[in-house]
């Protein structure tokens, strides 16, 4: 979801008989439901496998700054500025926390920043969308945040000590996204006429990528198994996705709006939702770097990240020699 | 010159009266920004009365692998928990 496509051992997940004792002895601590903190001994497939998986989380924080941030200076109202202000502010913050559970394992985070920057790290394809009208801010507090929230609420649960404690934190902040979104979306739906087709047309455009940001079919999901039995990926992507689209449909209802999917109809025998599927020939296309945004907010990172490189040298030159004239003190 | 700011490990103390708490980390160029950082990263919502950073290369810890032989001097002292001693059930204020 926030992170779709991370790649595990791809190897088969071994059962307790065929692993070395160490490894077995590891495992047996996680179905246990203990928590792995950075200096205990883990295989090596679960550090890189959780690097790249909280990383792609901490970088769609920070790129997911970028659609919101093209609306802070055009918010209706002063309110609404500041409110968005904040939400973005604390995307900001939930990449930072994130960051560092990444760097618990080991990696820096100038590394890290070179693998975004460079293209080779991922982060989630809905922020290669456009947000086109104000009512797309309350369609990404309402459907993205939402998805957030969904794969989030249980990763509080994973088996790694700083990456569970930044998902609870993480956690505490989301709901007010969410419900500042859904407040938009009320406000827009419940307007003019004008307001009410910008509305819908935020959800037309939203409701696919959203979709997709659960990750690819279960069938087509071949990491999934080892990540599932280091409770590092706590549900299945479609299990997610499903709960996700029968949260949603009655609050769109509410909104009066229409589920851009004709085939959405509740289903008695499941006790589900039906719907389609997103166009997963796109989903892999926004991933390969061909989304309608991906060179735009890149090109906006690396030149944030570039612009501000004599800051940071600064700074740190300042302290340097302040550090030194304490030291002759 | 190694450019990467340093690593700073965050401890808040919440309005309760309690201990300061590790909540964090941040990367800072040194301990003034590292404060103002921490009050932006891990304060949004008024979890903080006091902040404390830390340089994360001045703390030394404890192994996991060494958590046996670290904690053994108090597992075998069973008598410094007060339910080691029986007292008669009839007696008050014990």
């Amino acid at each position: 979801m926030y992170a779709q496509m991370v790649k595990s051992t791809g190897a088969a997940v071994k059962s307790l008989e065929e692993m070395e004792p160490q490894e077995r002895a590891f495992q047996e601590r996680i179905d246990a439901g203990e928590k792995i903190e950075p200096k205990d001994w883990m295989p090596e497939g679960y550090r890189k496998t959780l690097v790249r998986q909280i990383s792609q989380h901490a970088h769609s924080e920070i790129v997911g700054q970028l659609p919101e941030g093209n609306w802070i200076t055009r918010a209706p109202t002063l309110e609404r500025k500041a409110i968005l202000l904040a939400k973005v502010q604390d995307e900001a913050g939930h990449g930072l926390y994130l960051y560092c559970a990444a760097e618990t394992l080991g990696v820096s985070r100038d590394e890290l920043y070179e693998q975004l920057h460079s293209g080779k790290a991922k982060y989630s394809s809905i922020f290669n969308y456009p947000t086109l009208n104000w009512a797309d801010i309350g369609a990404v507090g309402w459907l993205v945040d939402g998805a957030a929230i969904m794969n989030q609420v249980p990763l509080q649960r994973t088996s790694f000590g700083p990456y569970s404690r930044a998902m609870i934190r993480i956690c505490k902040e989301e709901s007010f996204h969410q419900r500042q979104g859904y407040d938009i979306m009320m406000k827009m739906a419940f307007g003019n006429e004008a307001q009410k087709r910008m509305a819908q047309d935020a959800l037309n455009r939203f409701w696919w990528p959203a979709l997709m940001m659960f990750g690819p079919s279960d069938k087509d999901s071949v990491h999934s198994a080892q990540s599932m039995a280091w409770k590092i990926k706590l549900n299945t992507n479609d299990e997610l996705r499903q709960k996700f689209v029968d949260q949603t449909v009655p609050q769109a209802e509410y909104l009066g709006l229409t589920i851009p999917d004709e085939t959405v109809k509740w289903n008695e025998e499941r006790g589900h939702y039906d719907f389609a599927d997103p166009d997963w020939a796109e989903f892999f296309e926004v991933i390969k770097g061909n989304g309608p945004c991906n060179k735009e907010r890149l090109g906006a990172r690396v030149k944030a990240w570039d612009d501000g490189a004599w800051f940071r040298d600064g700074l740190m030159a300042h302290a340097q020699k302040h550090a030194l004239a304490d030291a002759a003190e | 010159m190694k450019k990467e700011w340093p690593l700073w490990e965050v401890f808040i103390r919440g309005q309760h009266g309690l201990a300061h708490r590790h909540v964090g980390s941040l990367h800072a160029p040194d301990a003034e920004v590292a404060l103002k950082s921490a009050r932006d990263v891990y304060t949004r919502r008024n979890e903080g009365l006091s902040i404390w950073v830390v340089q994360a290369n001045d703390i030394t810890a404890s192994s996991p692998s060494e958590k046996g032989p670290l904690f053994d001097p108090s597992q075998d002292k069973v008598y410094r928990h007060p339910t080691f001693f029986p007292m008669p059930e009839e007696l008050k204020g014990l």
